[in-house]
């Protein structure tokens, strides 16, 4: 089995530098693509070989590349590592930009190569202070080796990268909301169209990819389009890395093969359920997807698999519901996250969701009536897409409308018992 | 033209617009918070869902934000869709969920966009449960009031504050449903515009601070259209009244004037009407006492108004029936403009340019749509504030047309902003300071008035070598030159800004040149002339000789009468001509709204009513004849129209008895007849008689209270009307209820529509015309270019003499005009008098920053604390105009500059 991106990743070893990784092969794609590719070769590549953002949505990298207008030699463009990785229940880039940061930079390099901008940018996560270390002394390294900055490899291409850390918002992982955040505005989102693409950073044409969708590109430039496609198991190209969080036995990252499935993510890759928690439901791709449960199991993680079950892939990594949790606190807790990201823009976001999360607060607190589950219906509906300026708050509603779904005794529960049933477990009742 | 299909009926609307001013211009009511016509849709609210569908056959279609979507041939839309209305609904409840319940204690009820909103939308009871949030409010000035409980976050203040007037103060804070609108720090608002947040917020967050001291709900107050008289824009405005006070000044939208908004100097600056300071009674200095009855006055006056020795002095500040009434009652021959000879010459340059027919005088909504503009020798943001505001929205035109390139309509806001970031299309300021639109502008020359003029010339020049250059003209300034001639060739709409403030001819002469060099018969380049007070070109056009000529013609005149009309002559020219003019004053009649320096000197006093107390036309700077009409009865009964008293005179000169003196007949005809440069202006308002269906236009909304009551304490009969003999306006709440024209409209009210932005349905089209035209009249007539004849009478370029310094007046928008300085906010924001010098002066005299310095004019010895300025050329010294009672200098001034010794 071929796991191209984390290879040379290992548990408890230190970064690859730039020694270790051209030794294993790196910047082979660099040399590759100045010296034998065009730039539209490039994009017509990672288009064939299908790869989807792995940031959550899914969108065919090759194709939104091919949006750039590449008419005008001058034009100035941008490209940008979404690496403000902060969905919850989501780790996976944090492996890729502190094990092989420079597997990113190669893939920055072409991918910007591709579309001819000559700045880039990684936006990274405040939090990962050690990806910062580790990113700033791999792209001095870079540059040192002329894969960075003036006629790169006597190509005449020019490329400049800089490291910008964030401030620890969720809403700059939405490329526009981190377009502003990068123009040092407040990190509310942008309408689209106009597409970054199009205007983008600074108003100029800009590609913003996620750190995970660039690593694969050094490696779909080495071995082919056709190679790519080959890994994934189902309708899906290329590896995943997939995270399995809660009461599993071995909690954890792996790559596989793309379409590898939620039972053998969960229980040949998690080691199964802790001994005396049974399995309710699982949030497959971060804390903005809807709830698979028990029936799903045999789901494929692909975009089209999840799909076609009312959920998403989304990032790939799983956030487990388990019998000795409240769905309702652990919705709640969710809901929590998102009014507290709200950027505050859009009326039925900012307004919304510290509604929805009061309303779950009081259910929790044995407050609740029944007549808050209807509200909490409509604003999962009030709440979906277009209804809101940006893709957040019907996000936040994924957990919740697939949790009224599968756990409404639950939540009914709370509502006839006028408490939590959680809440003796939760207190330790044993201490009475 | 698209075709679009509302509710399954087909209706012809604009192509190119977003939905949303398509079917507020179609008449539909459909809510909306963030969009505002004037700055776009940026699409935050959701409060304007529509549902739109794919054909004809979508039965489904999806909810869309209509203020994002572009209007498109055979669109399919449903407003009344039931869930369109029940998201609409739910946006509410979702704003009301922390917006306090407040309403009868909020300076915003019965105004308030989001009250008419929530009516609109239907949601009624409430559902949210928990505890709303709070915040703490801030101190922001004089002017704005701050209660950020109320706020909705819909953005338009810092939209309009930042991006529009380019305000830097304000700002959102925080995040999520905690985001906060206000400054950094509690402290006052900087920005010239700030008193349009009152109108720009759809609820009680930022409120009238001004009105608040005299509060008054909206549906309470009698209302009449008037023009501010602050500046010569000639801005539309509507005056509210209650109690014999004027309380409130709002913007008046005329979409070829003002457009939305005004400054805060036109805003606040009314105070003067119920200022202490008022006149109140007839006086006769000789008498004892001196407060006199209209008969003793009238008995006084008899012999001096028929004194054949008489003259009588204008003013740039009074109207045009006032001025003619009193050229009518002391003849054609002994009336004078009271303007300083130098002002007068002035704007008979700007006349006889205008009249040569090589300039269009665009209108200040043309301004806007400028390429590249060129300012010579004023300070927009202090002399016209609003043509500063103007000129902002022009110079990103070009970047905004570049983002239309890519497909970024024009009224996507957020993203033609995002698009253009900072770019800005070509703007050239030559000033002697640095001024506040320096910052917007490629190129500024930090230059004397002369070489202001000397640059001017050489671009004339430049444009056209038949024009005269100047001579001897620094490389540098040339190559300058240069440029912003090729510019200004290149563009398709070049516009020249000048005007009076520096009292330099010989800049309006190079305008002139400019002009002709770089216009044609087809397309006569556009100037805009910046004049000093709300009626100077209504004056000018009359072609009176000036106070140096009243002067002249008094020396020959023994015992004679003077009467000057709503003038401080003081302001006019240096104090001693002035002392010396009034020591040849036999008997000095001043008829003025305020005490001030002339009318201290007057034998007789007479209280002349203000604009709010009277009708009357001004002319602003475009040749825009403009009305203005009483706003209220004053209780005093003296505060009576300087027209009025004037005609009257008249009357009693011709030998009518106290008893028959009559109304005064219609003056405007009277003025048209005898000059015929004035022909358009009788039409500038609908006269006397007009009616719509038999009925006058009420001054009062339909809701007006108290009506019955609030004398009750006097009389409990409630008193007759008074009845308007002079205006088609009634001062009741009965009369037609539909849109009046434009120049009648007393205030913005409709059904479901009590805020001011029911203005939307008095447009022809949103962001176009009151429907049936905007208010006012041009003046001047299209004529076709005299021969191409340039001024060659070039200055030299400015040396310094040694120990003789050029005196420059700077204006301030708070603080250089002689009424708003009554309000007392603007007497907060007014500077603290100082000279500005160059830093080589500085050097030279070993002036250290604030240190006292000595300025002396005309034997008039001034102490300033210094403030140097690196971008002063040196010889030139800037003192604030007319700023704490620096006045009486007759500009330009010659100055020695010495430092104090302590």
């Amino acid at each position: 089995m071929e796991r191209p991106l984390t290879q040379h990743i290992s548990a408890n070893h230190p970064w690859l530098n730039l020694k270790d990784y051209t030794a294993v092969g790196g910047y082979q794609a660099v040399h590759r693509a100045l010296k034998s590719f065009t730039p539209q070769e490039i994009t017509k590549t990672v288009q064939d070989s299908e790869l989807r953002g792995r940031g959550g949505a899914g969108f065919n990298t090759g194709m939104k590349w091919s949006f750039v207008p590449m008419d005008d030699a001058t034009q100035t463009k941008y490209l940008i590592a979404n690496a403000d990785e902060m969905e919850p229940g989501t780790f996976k880039d944090r492996l890729l930009l502190e094990g092989n940061p420079h597997q990113l930079i190669e893939g920055m390099i072409v991918s910007a190569y591709a579309i001819q901008a000559n700045t880039s940018y990684i936006f990274l996560r405040w939090a990962y202070k050690k990806a910062a270390r580790i990113i700033k002394e791999a792209i001095n390294e870079a540059y040192a080796a002329g894969y960075l900055g003036k006629n790169i490899l006597g190509s005449g291409f020019n490329l400049e990268m800089h490291l910008h850390t964030g401030v620890g918002r969720y809403i700059c992982g939405e490329e526009t909301a981190l377009l502003n955040a990068l123009e040092g505005k407040r990190a509310t989102p942008r309408t689209k169209p106009p597409f970054p693409q199009v205007s983008g950073l600074f108003g100029k044409p800009t590609i913003v990819n996620n750190v995970e969708t660039l690593c694969n590109i050094p490696h779909i430039i080495n071995n082919g389009a056709a190679w790519f496609k080959a890994l994934g198991l189902g309708a899906d190209a290329g590896t995943k890395l997939y995270g399995v969080s809660g009461q599993v036995n071995e909690p954890g990252l792996w790559e596989l093969p793309m379409g590898t499935t939620v039972r053998e993510l969960l229980e040949e890759h998690a080691g199964g359920m802790k001994p005396g928690f049974q399995f309710r439901g699982a949030l497959p791709g971060g804390a903005s997807t809807d709830f698979l449960v028990t029936e799903h199991l045999d789901v494929k993680m692909d975009y089209q698999s999840v799909a076609a079950v009312g959920s998403r892939l989304g990032t790939g990594t799983m956030i487990i519901l388990d019998d000795h949790t409240c769905p309702v606190g652990f919705i709640h807790n969710l809901e929590h996250f998102f009014a507290q990201e709200s950027c505050g823009w859009c009326t039925p976001c900012r307004e919304g969701l510290p509604w929805t999360e009061k309303i779950l607060l009081s259910l929790e607190n044995g407050q609740g009536r029944l007549e808050d589950l209807e509200l909490l219906e409509t604003h999962t509906k009030h709440l979906g897409p277009g209804s809101t300026f940006c893709a957040l708050a019907p996000g936040a509603m994924e957990p919740l409308q697939s949790g009224l779904k599968y756990f409404r005794e639950d939540f009914e529960k709370h509502i006839h018992e006028k408490k939590c049933p959680w809440d003796e477990e939760r207190n330790g009742s044993h201490l009475h | 033209m698209a075709v679009i299909y509302i509710d399954h009926r087909a209706y012809e609307v604009k192509a190119g617009k977003n939905l949303l001013e398509s079917c507020l211009t179609l008449g539909f009511n459909l809510p909306y918070f963030c969009w505002h016509p004037a700055m776009g849709s940026v699409g935050a609210c959701r409060q304007c869902a529509v549902k739109i569908f794919k054909d004809k056959d979508d039965t489904q279609g999806r909810l869309m934000m209509s203020c994002m979507e572009a209007v498109k041939d055979n669109m399919y839309l449903s407003i009344s869709d039931p869930m369109a209305k029940a998201f609409r609904s739910q946006i509410i409840e979702w704003l009301m969920t922390n917006h306090p319940h407040d309403c009868a204690v909020c300076d915003e009820g019965g105004s308030c966009h989001l009250q008419d909103m929530t009516v609109m939308t239907g949601h009624a009871y409430r559902r949210f449960q928990y505890p709303k949030r709070t915040y703490k409010n801030q101190y922001l000035g004089p002017f704005i009031n701050h209660e950020m409980n109320r706020c909705i976050q819909c953005y338009r203040c810092v939209r309009f504050y930042k991006d529009y007037a380019g305000g830097k103060d304000l700002d959102a804070f925080a995040a999520h449903d905690h985001i906060y609108f206000g400054r950094a720090n509690d402290g006052v608002l900087e920005n010239e515009f700030s008193g349009n947040l009152a109108e720009v917020c759809p609820t009680g967050v930022f409120t009238d601070k001004s009105l608040k001291e005299h509060y008054t709900r909206k549906w309470d107050m009698t209302m009449a259209p008037s023009i501010c008289q602050h500046c010569s824009l000639g801005c539309n405005i509507i005056a509210g009244e209650r109690y014999g006070e004027l309380r409130q000044i709002t913007n008046r939208y005329n979409g070829e004037v003002n457009g939305y908004f005004i400054c805060d100097k036109g805003r606040f600056g009314y105070e003067f009407v119920n200022s202490m300071n008022r006149i109140q009674q007839p006086i006769i200095r000789s008498k004892i006492p001196e407060a006199v009855d209209k008969n003793t006055l009238y008995n006084h006056l008899k012999a001096a108004i028929s004194n054949r020795n008489i003259i009588g002095i204008g003013s740039p500040r009074a109207s045009l029936e006032s001025n003619f009434a009193l050229m009518q009652l002391v003849g054609k021959e002994n009336f004078y403009q009271g303007i300083s000879e130098r002002d007068a010459q002035l704007m008979q340059t700007i006349l006889h340019t205008i009249n040569s027919g090589h300039v269009h005088t665009p209108s200040l909504k043309e301004t806007e749509s400028a390429d590249a503009i060129f300012i010579l020798g004023e300070d927009l943001t202090n002399a016209a504030p609003l043509l500063a505001l103007t000129v902002r929205q022009a110079v990103q035109r070009r970047p905004f047309e570049k983002a239309q390139e890519i497909g970024i309509p024009s009224w996507h806001d957020a993203a033609r902003r995002e698009f253009a970031q900072e770019k800005k299309g070509p703007l050239f300021i030559a000033y002697p300071t640095k001024t506040k639109l320096d910052a917007l502008a490629d190129n500024c020359q930090h230059l004397s008035p002369d070489d202001i003029a000397r640059l001017g010339f050489a671009i004339a020049n430049l444009l056209n070598d038949t024009a005269p250059a100047p001579q001897e003209i620094d490389e540098d300034v040339l190559k300058i030159a240069q440029h912003i001639a090729n510019t200004l060739k290149r563009a398709e709409k070049p516009l020249i800004i000048c005007g009076t403030s520096l009292h330099n001819e010989a800049i309006l002469k190079a305008v002139a040149n400019i002009a002709v060099s770089l216009g044609s018969e087809d397309k006569k380049a556009s100037v805009f002339y910046v004049v000093e007070e709300c009626n100077s070109m209504g004056l000018a056009m009359m072609q009176a000789p000036s106070l140096e000529q009243a002067r002249a013609a008094l020396k020959m005149k023994e015992a004679n009468t003077v009467i000057i009309l709503e003038n401080d002559l003081y302001r006019r020219d240096a104090k001693a001509t002035i002392d010396h003019l009034f020591e040849q004053c036999g008997e000095l009649i001043v008829l003025d709204h305020l005490h001030n320096a002339t009318s201290n000197q007057a034998t007789v006093l007479i209280p002349a009513a203000t604009f709010a107390e009277a009708a009357g036309t001004l002319v602003n700077n475009e040749g825009r004849a403009q009305c203005f009409f009483q706003v209220f009865r004053p209780k005093n009964e003296n505060f009576r129209e300087s027209w009025r008293w004037l005609d009257e005179f008249r009357q009693f000169k011709k030998g009518a008895s106290l008893e028959d003196l009559n109304e005064p007949g219609d003056l405007m005809a009277e003025l048209v007849t005898l000059m015929p440069q004035f022909k358009g202006a009788e039409e500038a308002a609908p006269s006397a008689d007009f009616r719509i269906a038999g009925q006058k236009i009420p001054r009062e909304p339909h809701r007006y209270s108290g009506r019955t009551a609030m004398l009750a304490n006097i009389q409990v009969s409630e008193p007759k009307p008074p009845e308007d003999s002079d205006s088609p306006l009634s001062y009741t709440m009965e009369g037609y209820r539909g849109i009046p024209p434009a120049p009648l409209t007393p205030f913005f009210w409709s059904p479901g529509w009590n805020s001011v932005q029911s203005v939307n349905k008095y447009q022809e089209e949103i962001g176009g015309a009151i429907r049936g035209g905007d208010t006012g009249k041009r003046l001047f007539q299209k004529v076709s270019a005299v021969e191409k004849i340039f001024f060659d009478d070039i200055p030299t370029a400015y040396q310094a003499l040694p120990g003789e310094w050029l005196v420059i007046p700077l204006q301030h928008i708070f603080g250089s005009e002689e009424l708003s300085i009554y309000t007392h906010g603007i007497a907060e924001r007014t500077p603290h008098p100082y000279a500005v010098i160059s830093r080589q002066d500085a050097e030279d005299l070993n002036i250290n920053e604030n240190q006292s310095i000595r300025v002396t004019i005309a034997e008039q010895d001034y102490e300033l604390p210094a403030t140097i300025r690196n971008e002063l050329p040196s010889g030139l010294v800037g003192i604030p105009d007319h700023v704490s009672g620096l006045s009486g200098i007759s500009w330009p001034a010659k100055g020695i500059l010495k430092t104090i010794a302590s």
